[in-house]
């Protein structure tokens, strides 16, 4: 028996048991995770036939794999068998995988190839079993998502208005692609999945949070997200949402101010994008890259890419990696090393963030007052010409949106 | 520079200044062409082009010393308390192909607890050290971290590991 979601979910606020639910948590996993649209991995993760590398839905321990055709296939890491994981490696090029219990192989596009001492079954071939599958799985400029919902709304609607900033991070690169190969630092937080989704695009924490890298590293970020920053932000629609830092980057005017650096201190990068996109490439260079969150677990923050698993009403992984661009070598060693030094476990930033989440776990288990406020900026919040709420630089217009969509998944 | 005994007790300074947070002499104890390396994914993945925990330079050593000193690094306020223990200490001489200045090389095991108001953490890895001699003092030059468990999941490691 589900509680009331429109009980526990106002306009202006949510409940605190949202977090702490056990049973909570698990009508998500039913009703988001094994629902929604998800995302999973990058096709350059698996760039060549044969391909594999282990990701997550969740709970859940899906193969990403490349076969022979090219194809990508989300497979689920388990014998059909006795159910025993038939990949044990992170990753690796294989074009079957042999389950280690009793010797079962499947094929790398996931159909069982063949067993040992098949007399026992009758001979070869009888049985039509193969490793489980994610039923749909779709692709987005590289960025491949799955879902467990035989049937339901395309990715492209899913994604919506969301999916131009998948767009516009991919063409920061001079040849339209990036590469998440980077390797992944995989960082625990002892806290609801949701405290990490909704603080993606808060813009009201960094001051505060991170006022002690601010005031030390000559950041331009903190400015970003104050009172006084023109930046907004917007929901998309389907929980999805942004901090739009645009306008406070086309104020400065300068290609890859966004980036702290120039043109003059990049020069074959603007040079490749200049050939690439001609005239369109200032616009490119000075707007820089996004800050969207996808929701529900996908999290690009301009140079850095994140992906949220939750594993218990108060477990969360994150994987956090460096976005790289194709055709980009000078961009692509300062991106890994701000990256680098930005996120994970001793990250200059992500360790505060990581530290808020789990105090918050703790503390919205307290019985009083019961709810968390989600009402700032409702009453400057309008709608823009594409027809989607827009907030202040520090409103919790995105929180808001990814609310309204809980809720009717949770329905 | 192969004193084992000069080396290991800087070794267990060295220590002794990260468990007690003691920042600016920790710092204090870098050369200017220091680097702080905390791999992740294995214990040789490249740092130039895949992620690491931590990948500091001296520059960035500096300013990971000024946030502590702010005292609104949250997830180290109130610091950790820490203890480790170092051990199994291996002086390898100065070689190796990236250790242009013959800087002396040292192995050590740790183990280290740490223990927060969200629980205790056990932390335990090799350590690398390249140490070398400047106007008199011993300092080191690198200093690399091979965690045991630098491919799983890792709880917040804000702390100077």
């Amino acid at each position: 028996m589900s509680p009331s979601y429109d009980e526990l979910i106002r306009p202006d606020r949510v409940h605190g048991s949202l977090y702490t639910s056990p049973e909570i948590f698990a009508d998500e996993l039913a009703k988001i995770w094994y629902q929604s649209w998800v995302y999973v991995g990058h096709v350059s993760e698996i760039a060549n036939p044969g391909d594999y590398v282990r990701k997550n839905i969740g709970p859940q321990d899906v193969i990403m794999s490349r076969s022979a055709d090219g194809e990508v296939h989300l497979l689920l890491n388990r014998c059909a068998h006795r159910g025993n994981l038939v990949c044990e490696a992170e990753a690796g090029n294989s074009s079957s995988f042999r389950c280690p219990y009793h010797g079962w192989t499947y094929r790398n596009s996931g159909e069982l190839l063949g067993y040992p001492f098949p007399e026992g079954y009758g001979g070869r071939g009888k049985l039509d079993l193969g490793l489980g599958r994610v039923p749909r799985t779709a692709v987005h400029e590289g960025f491949v998502f799955g879902s467990f919902a035989p049937e339901g709304i395309s990715l492209a609607e899913h994604l919506g208005d969301a999916a131009g900033e998948i767009d516009r991070l991919v063409r920061l690169s001079p040849e339209g692609e990036v590469d998440i190969s980077a390797g992944w630092l995989k960082h625990r937080a002892r806290a609801n999945w949701k405290l990490l989704a909704e603080n993606e695009t808060d813009g009201y924490h960094p001051q505060f949070v991170h006022a002690s890298i601010f005031s030390v590293a000559e950041s331009g970020i903190g400015a970003l997200y104050s009172e006084k920053s023109e930046a907004v932000t917007r929901a998309f629609g389907h929980g999805h949402s942004e901090n739009d830092l645009r306008p406070e980057f086309r104020r400065l005017g300068k290609p890859l101010g966004w980036f702290g650096t120039t043109e003059e201190r990049m020069p074959d990068y603007v040079a490749a994008m200049r050939r690439t996109y001609g005239a369109g490439a200032q616009e490119i260079l000075v707007e820089g890259a996004p800050h969207v969150m996808i929701f529900p677990n996908l999290f690009i923050a301009e140079i850095q890419m994140f992906t949220i698993q939750p594993l218990a009403h108060d477990l969360t992984v994150q994987h956090v990696t460096a976005v790289q661009l194709k055709g980009a070598p000078e961009m692509n060693t300062r991106m890994l090393q701000q990256c680098v030094g930005s996120v994970g476990p001793a990250g200059l930033l992500l360790a505060d963030d990581t530290e808020m989440y789990e105090r918050n776990q703790v503390g919205v288990a307290e019985l009083r007052p019961e709810w968390l406020d989600v009402r700032r900026g409702a009453h400057r919040e309008y709608v823009d010409e594409r027809g989607l709420t827009v907030g202040g630089a520090t409103d919790e217009t995105a929180m808001r949106g990814f609310w309204a969509h809980y809720r009717e998944q949770m329905a | 520079m192969t004193d084992v005994r000069i080396i290991e007790q800087f070794l267990y300074r060295e220590a002794r200044l990260a468990d007690e947070h003691r920042y600016d002499d920790w710092e204090a104890l870098w050369t200017d062409d220091a680097l702080y390396w905390v791999p992740a994914g294995s214990d040789d993945a490249d740092p130039m082009t895949r992620m690491s925990v931590v990948h500091d330079n001296r520059n960035r050593i500096a300013t990971r010393v000024k946030q502590f000193n702010t005292g609104r690094r949250h997830s180290q306020t109130p610091a950790s308390r820490l203890r480790r223990v170092v051990s199994n200490v291996e002086v390898l001489g100065p070689d190796g192909a990236d250790n242009p200045r013959g800087d002396t090389v040292v192995e050590a095991n740790f183990v280290l607890v740490e223990s927060r108001e969200r629980g205790k953490e056990i932390w335990a890895g090799r350590y690398t050290y390249r140490l070398r001699m400047v106007d008199g003092d011993l300092k080191m030059s690198y200093k690399k971290v091979a965690l045991v468990d630098n491919a799983r999941v890792l709880p917040t490691m804000s702390f100077l590991i």
